[in-house]
């Protein structure tokens, strides 16, 4: 995790009148590639490869996670004074199954495929490593609104490699994006075949691990000693 | 009778692997699999706890949250649907369980929760527990002992898999991979092979 003890002087010199000062800004940005949930904090990993075969769920999951996070981070943060720490995991937990349910029940209305088609998934953001981490982490030592700002960066950054990894799998195993053929007819006559490899599960591991490669290999301060 | 039960624990030990067919539990596995010791300590303790939390969350899915389950307090309540609480009944239950365990294991075993240490708190978040309930919902099993041994079976499976990775990270540290791939790439990546190992698995008919 790279700090930069500058940062508290340039935040100084901002102008007062930006939406988001540096600090703030920082708090939504670095999620998404210099402390990826993912590929750096190692967080929430479980749910991030079941359900990348398809661009459309992939999509869906992550809008459903920058919600969750979003609202149980901000509801936390209002009551962190007030959790007695000792109980603390449970009152976390009660939040985020409640944010869960709402969500599900949303989906359920909205969008019946896919929520048939996310199955216990959606389920499984209560015990996503990462909304409970961030609380953990986060919200329970910083103000609403910083809080809000790290829920959503986190979820973004969560939702970013969700989507690469749904993007080369339904590209590659199924020539589709969202449903629908991008990869015109005339490859195909060419002798152009999906593999279909792509589709198991195993692939799913494969492309992250590769992601982390990429990102590693462009990123020297990440790579790991030992 | 009891075919199907072996039948039923085989599936969910191999066929159905909690970390390789569905990744539940993956954080866990990569986090605690640096070595050999821990990783069984973790794995004994989600046995453990799959075991005890599946038919618990079975017994109240049938009789409290499912459409029409409490009948059994009269005929009025047939076409009451609790369903919809499932998640936040499963995650109280489990996190109850967990702490329940805890302080039995703690006055009765003392020796075992040395060895279980931080492991077992951590586990009322670990995505396999809640998944195993979650999927005995779906698969609407026909008895407590079913949903017991599917519950035992995905923690042997959750176990085995915990172990393998382990055993592998211990021997690879020895190796020269590419720096940027070191540590949390080569898992995932060995982790993936693991999975296509497994895949074998499928064409199994039971």
């Amino acid at each position: 995790m790279s700090k930069k003890p500058t940062l508290f002087f340039i935040s100084k010199n901002l102008k007062p009148r930006s939406l988001l000062s540096q600090s703030e800004r920082k708090l939504l940005v670095d999620p998404l590639d210099d402390d990826n949930p993912i590929t750096v904090q190692v967080l929430g990993i479980c749910s991030a490869l079941a359900i990348t075969v398809q661009l459309r769920p992939a999509v869906v999951m992550a809008i459903s996670v920058v919600c969750v996070m979003a609202a149980s981070n901000m509801i936390i943060s209002i009551f962190r004074n007030l959790i007695p720490s000792r109980i603390r995991i449970i009152v976390q937990l009660v939040v985020v199954a409640t944010m869960v349910i709402l969500v599900d029940q949303i989906l359920r209305a909205f969008a019946y495929d896919v929520s048939k088609e996310l199955s216990i998934f959606i389920g499984l953001i209560i015990t996503n490593c990462i909304v409970m981490g961030r609380l953990e982490a986060f919200a329970l030592g910083n103000g609403v609104w910083r809080s809000f700002l790290d829920g959503v960066g986190n979820a973004l950054g969560y939702g970013l490699i969700l989507i690469m990894v749904a993007f080369f799998r339904e590209l590659f195993g199924s020539g589709n994006l969202m449903g629908i053929q991008v990869i015109p007819d005339f490859i195909y006559h060419l002798g152009y075949e999906n593999n279909g490899f792509m589709l198991f599960s195993p692939m799913a591991l494969i492309t992250v691990g590769v992601i982390i490669w990429v990102q590693r290999a462009r990123n020297r301060k990440l790579v790991e000693e030992s | 009778m009891i075919e199907q039960y072996v039948n039923l624990f085989v599936k969910s030990i191999f066929i159905e692997n909690m970390v390789f067919a569905y990744f539940l539990g993956m954080c866990s596995y990569l986090a605690v699999s640096k070595t050999v010791k821990t990783a069984v300590g973790l794995g004994a303790a989600v046995i453990f706890v799959l075991g005890i939390t599946v038919p618990i969350n079975y017994l109240l899915d049938t009789y409290l949250l499912q459409q029409g389950a409490l009948v059994w307090l009269g005929p009025q309540f047939a076409s009451l649907d609790l369903s919809f609480l499932s998640f936040i009944v499963f995650i109280a239950v489990i996190a109850s369980m967990v702490q329940l365990v805890e302080m039995i294991v703690e006055k009765f075993a003392p020796a075992l929760y040395g060895a279980l240490g931080i492991f077992l708190p951590l586990i009322a978040v670990n995505c396999a527990i809640l998944g195993g309930s979650l999927f005995m919902q779906q698969k609407a099993f026909v008895s407590v002992f079913e949903s017991g041994v599917y519950g035992v079976g995905s923690g042997v499976g959750f176990f085995l898999a915990i172990l393998a990775i382990a055993s592998i990270r211990e021997k690879i540290t020895y190796s020269n991979i590419p720096d940027p791939l070191r540590g949390l790439g080569i898992t995932f990546i060995v982790t993936g092979l693991m999975a296509i190992g497994f895949m074998s698995f499928m064409g199994v008919k039971l």
